[in-house]
């Protein structure tokens, strides 16, 4: 790395590896059932607990998976990979060993967004160690226990290039990654219950050089928050050691979200030699053209592809695509609900972008936890209703009073209306509500007859008082001026 | 039954005793009855464990009730499977191995566990942590191994045939040592589900068996993919019992390689004897150049312990088995070992871990790797020319006990010409050739995967015109 300068701007560089762990049914290698939060070691069987003489075979719903997501990332998906053995003693590795991919991987070579995938591969998870005692840790415990439930789930291992400039960068990133594997329904993706780890590998150098820095590899954050803060105080601590006239060291880090400390769990020195050699237990995976068309097959449309037709299709702003997109349950809801505008036939509908509206700042608040799966709200009563509200047959205000009931109870939004009295009120009712809305405000009618315009919103308030909202605003005005230019 | 009865029956074959069985002459619990009654008197350390009772066979099952005894490598459902290690002791398998479940399906129950070098590492079952097996042919010397129990106990006719494992020789040469039958299938040809794992990319299940049908017969009950082996294979065909007589037209390799430098003189003067032996059938030997086969010890003895390091991780003290140590995880898992193990596991799991070896890799078990390619590709070149490829199965006829158990190296070379077809992933047989002063000399044959009928035909030829006697038992 060059000669420090005080002065000198550095540009941090971030590489992530992500372990996701796959909604299979059955486990990576042998016939158990994946566990959720089960009796400890009530799924387990001789393979997963690693008993004399069994053998390991190949779970075909997680191949099919890792191919789904090697083809999501655009990979050169291996003609032959290859699995290998990782050796390394430790109590929740019952085998002695992991069985993971090595130097030739399912897939490698492809790109989500601006940042590129170096290699995709499929691997078992370990076991689970519970320490009693208060150091938490397996040293000075005073005991230990093994859970073998979650031992050899099956994981699916992403690593990218060092693409990404900033924590925030990352997070964004991370972000886009979770939401195209939920889409494609092959995890659940959940960060702080584990079935989405990251690790970061993170260096710095002097902006605009082109050679890379040393790099600290910061493991298991598991929160999109604790990964930003994580790498941010990784890279202040990085920028720290370089200004000072140190020299970064290659080592593993635990990053504590509590106190924002960053400690080393193990330098390179002491790294493990794993002694990688290929599985004999098992056959190369070599996909079928079958079996590869079929993964294609599966693939959903992917979020980002998804936002950016949202985008261009339906000219939505970019941030409400986005967030349709990326939450894959809203933006169905909101296109079955454009569907059903378009299919309503007669009178005037609400256009896309009102009906993204409608879902994403009325429809998602009201609904709180509820999935828009599970919404009482249908897409096609969310269309009806809008529709109203372009149509000037109900008031926005009236209208999200319905939306209220609908949340609740569900219903059609024409007969809410109806059996409520919410429609517009009639033109002989609504000027006579507009009279008598002149006559009470007196001295407003003063103001704008002395060329104050904005006096007009105290009467206009008043009788949309009196309406409970039945009344459009633009037209309560246009009234109100014109019973007034005439008065005078 | 009378005594003259019960010693007929104990004299019958395999395939003879299932064709009495179901005429209804003989009973499968009668018989089971003799051999665990013999079985339970033995005193050559052959066997580790007896089954009390024969299991239900129906008269019409394939193999009849016919006992069959299992080397302790396999592990049976609520019965102790020790591998013949320490630190198994104690260990019952929560399932069975598929190539036992397969022959009591068809009428195989099992006598019981025979006994076997450690892990099934070494040529002479003196590395067992149960003790040695004696030859029954000459108590002072050594049944081979690492299936010794099993060849002991059929070759002494307390069982009347057996299931072994071999790696590299371990069904073969204690069958050559022990004057019997022994078949290292083809690679795939039966699942390993179950197999306490040495050397998982050679292991092979097979029969150590009285005569050449008898192989035949619990072969065609073994073999079969496996959805719980992924390397397993579909036999092609039913294995056909052998019937031939006459050797005409077949043609045989005997390579210079396995044939000559370190054979002992009176193992040479068996095989030359067979040779001729041979060619009095119409057969045709020729010399054929195996030339990558003198390396092949040198290869598996990187391989099989760079396997077998990994294999015997798992024995750790944490799920089953033996346990030591003060309680620190450290100290679980060297005392558990250090006390556990034998020296001989010790010393080829120090040789797999150091070949493993970040900057050794390449050169240990990359090479060996090029090696056992090369080799298999000698066999393939061989077997344009010849049918199949004939040798002594073991250098030597047993040996003393305890006279190479300082000295690894000469008892590793006791597996010198079986290792190269373990490397290749090819079928062989090792049948009684003679004797040489008195110990029987074991010849073996090699054919192309899958070739068990023809080799099992070509042996029973042979072993018709050996007329090899060898009953050490009923003297
Ligand atoms: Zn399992």
């Amino acid at each position: 790395m060059p000669e420090p300068v005080a002065d000198r701007p550095y540009e941090p560089v971030i590489g992530l590896e992500i372990h996701v762990q796959l909604a299979t049914r059955t486990k990576m290698f042998c016939g158990c059932a994946l566990s959720f939060g089960e009796e400890p070691n009530t799924r387990t069987c001789p393979v997963c607990l690693g008993h004399p003489g069994v053998l390991p075979t190949v779970n075909a719903q997680a191949v099919h998976f890792a191919l789904m997501i090697g083809l999501a990332l655009g990979c050169e998906i291996a003609p032959r990979s290859l699995f290998h053995r990782k050796n390394y003693f430790y109590p929740d590795l019952p085998k002695g060993y992991q069985i993971s991919q090595y130097d030739v991987p399912l897939a490698r070579n492809g790109a989500l967004g601006d940042v590129r995938i170096h290699r995709v591969h499929l691997e078992e998870d370990a076991a689970k160690l519970v320490h009693a005692g208060a150091s938490g840790r397996i040293h000075g415990a005073a005991g230990s226990v093994v859970d073998f439930n979650r031992g050899g789930t099956p994981l699916v291992e992403i690593v990218t290039e060092p693409d990404l400039r900033s924590a925030a960068e990352a997070s964004e990133w991370l972000r886009l990654l979770r939401a195209t594997l939920r889409r494609m329904g092959v995890s659940d993706v959940n960060m702080e219950e584990g079935s989405l780890r990251c690790d970061a590998n993170v260096s710095i150098r002097p902006a605009g050089e082109a050679t890379l820095g040393t790099k600290a590899e910061l493991k298991n954050m598991n929160s999109f928050r604790f990964l930003q803060r994580g790498i941010d105080a990784e890279i202040a601590r990085q920028e720290q050691v370089v200004r000072g006239g140190g020299t970064v060291t290659q080592e593993t880090l635990h990053f504590d979200p509590v106190t924002g400390d960053i400690s080393s769990l193990r330098s390179k020195e002491e790294a493990h030699d794993y002694r990688y050699f290929p599985e004999p237990d098992l056959v190369p995976l070599a996909p079928t053209e079958a079996m590869l068309s079929r993964a294609d097959d599966a693939l959903p449309e992917l979020p980002a592809a998804r936002a950016e037709r949202l985008e261009r299709d339906l000219e939505l702003a970019p941030e409400t695509a986005r967030l349709l997109a990326f939450r894959g349950e809203l933006g169905d809801f909101f296109e079955a609900a454009v569907a059903a505008a378009n299919g309503g036939g007669d009178g005037a509908v609400a256009g896309p972008r009102a009906l993204a509206s409608w879902v994403t700042v009325e429809l998602v608040p009201r609904l709180g936890d509820t999935e828009p799966t599970e919404s009482p709200v249908t897409p096609e009563a969310l269309a009806k209703l809008a529709g109203m509200v372009s149509a000037k047959a109900v008031s926005q205000s009236a209208a999200k009073q319905v939306l209220d009931v609908m949340a609740i109870d569900g219903g059609d939004p024409e007969a809410l209306i109806v059996e409520r009295g919410l429609g517009m009120a009639a033109a002989d009712e609504l000027g006579a509500i507009v009279d008598g809305a002149i006559e009470q405000n007196a001295a407003a009618v003063e103001q704008i007859r002395s060329g104050n315009e904005k006096a007009i919103g105290a009467i206009v308030g008043a009788v949309m008082r009196e309406t409970k909202g039945r009344a459009d605003g633009g037209e309560v005005q246009r009234m109100i001026r014109q019973r007034l230019t005439v008065d005078g | 039954m009378a005594a003259r009865a019960s010693d007929e029956a104990l004299s019958l074959t395999a395939a003879a005793a299932v064709e009495r069985i179901a005429a209804g002459e003989l009973s499968g619990a009668e018989l089971f009855d003799l051999y665990r009654e013999r079985a339970g008197n033995e005193d050559l350390g052959a066997f580790l464990w007896l089954s009390e009772a024969a299991a239900d066979v129906p008269a019409d099952a394939p193999l009849g009730g016919v006992p069959l005894a299992v080397k302790d490598v396999f592990c049976v459902e609520g019965v102790p499977s020790t591998a013949g290690s320490r630190i198994l002791h104690g260990y019952r398998p929560p399932y069975t191995a598929t190539a036992v479940e397969r022959l009591a399906a068809a009428g195989a129950p099992m006598l019981g566990k025979t006994n076997m070098d450690e892990f099934a590492m070494g040529s002479s079952n003196e590395n067992s942590a149960y003790g040695p097996v004696a030859n029954p042919w000459d108590r002072e010397r050594v049944p081979g191994g690492s299936s010794g129990g099993s060849a002991a106990a059929v070759a002494a006719g307390l069982a009347p045939w057996a299931i072994g494992t071999d790696t590299g020789g371990s069904v073969r040469q204690p069958a050559s040592l022990c004057g019997i039958v022994g078949l290292k299938p083809t690679y795939g040809a039966v699942s390993r589900y179950g197999m306490i794992a040495f050397a998982s990319s050679l292991d092979q299940c097979g029969p150590l068996t009285r005569d050449v049908t008898d192989a035949a017969l619990l072969f065609r009950h073994m073999v079969g993919c496996d959805p719980c082996d992924s390397t397993s294979l579909d036999y092609p065909a039913e294995v056909p019992l052998p019937t031939a007589e006459r050797l005409d037209g077949v043609r045989f390799g005997a390579p210079p390689e396995l044939t000559g430098e370190g054979i002992e003189p009176g193992v040479l003067e068996v095989f030359n004897r067979v040779r001729t032996t041979i060619e009095e059938l119409g057969g045709e030997v020729e010399d054929i150049a195996l030339p990558h086969t003198a390396h092949g010890l040198a290869a598996y003895y990187v391989l099989a312990p760079a396997e077998a390091s990994a294999n015997l991780s798992r024995y750790d003290g944490v799920r089953y088995g033996m346990r030591a140590g003060d309680g620190d995880l450290l100290s679980l898992y060297e005392e558990t070992r250090a006390e556990g193990f034998g020296d001989e596991v010790k010393r080829r799991i120090m040789l797999g871990t150091y070949a493993l070896s970040s900057g050794y890799y390449e050169a240990y078990y990359g090479r060996a790797q090029r090696v056992r390619t090369k080799i298999a590709e000698d066999f393939r070149a061989a077997f344009e020319r010849v049918d199949l490829v004939l040798t002594p199965t073991s250098p030597s006829v047993a040996f003393r006990l305890g006279e190479r158990t300082s000295d690894p190296l000469s008892m590793y070379l006791s597996d010198y010409c079986a290792v190269p077809m373990s490397l290749a992933g090819i079928p062989a047989i090792s049948i009684p050739g003679g004797l040489s002063d008195g110990l029987p000399v074991g010849i073996q044959l090699a054919g192309p995967a899958f070739s068990e009928p023809r080799i099992l035909d070509a042996a029973h030829a042979l072993e018709r015109a050996v007329g090899f006697t060898g009953e050490p038992w009923r003297a």
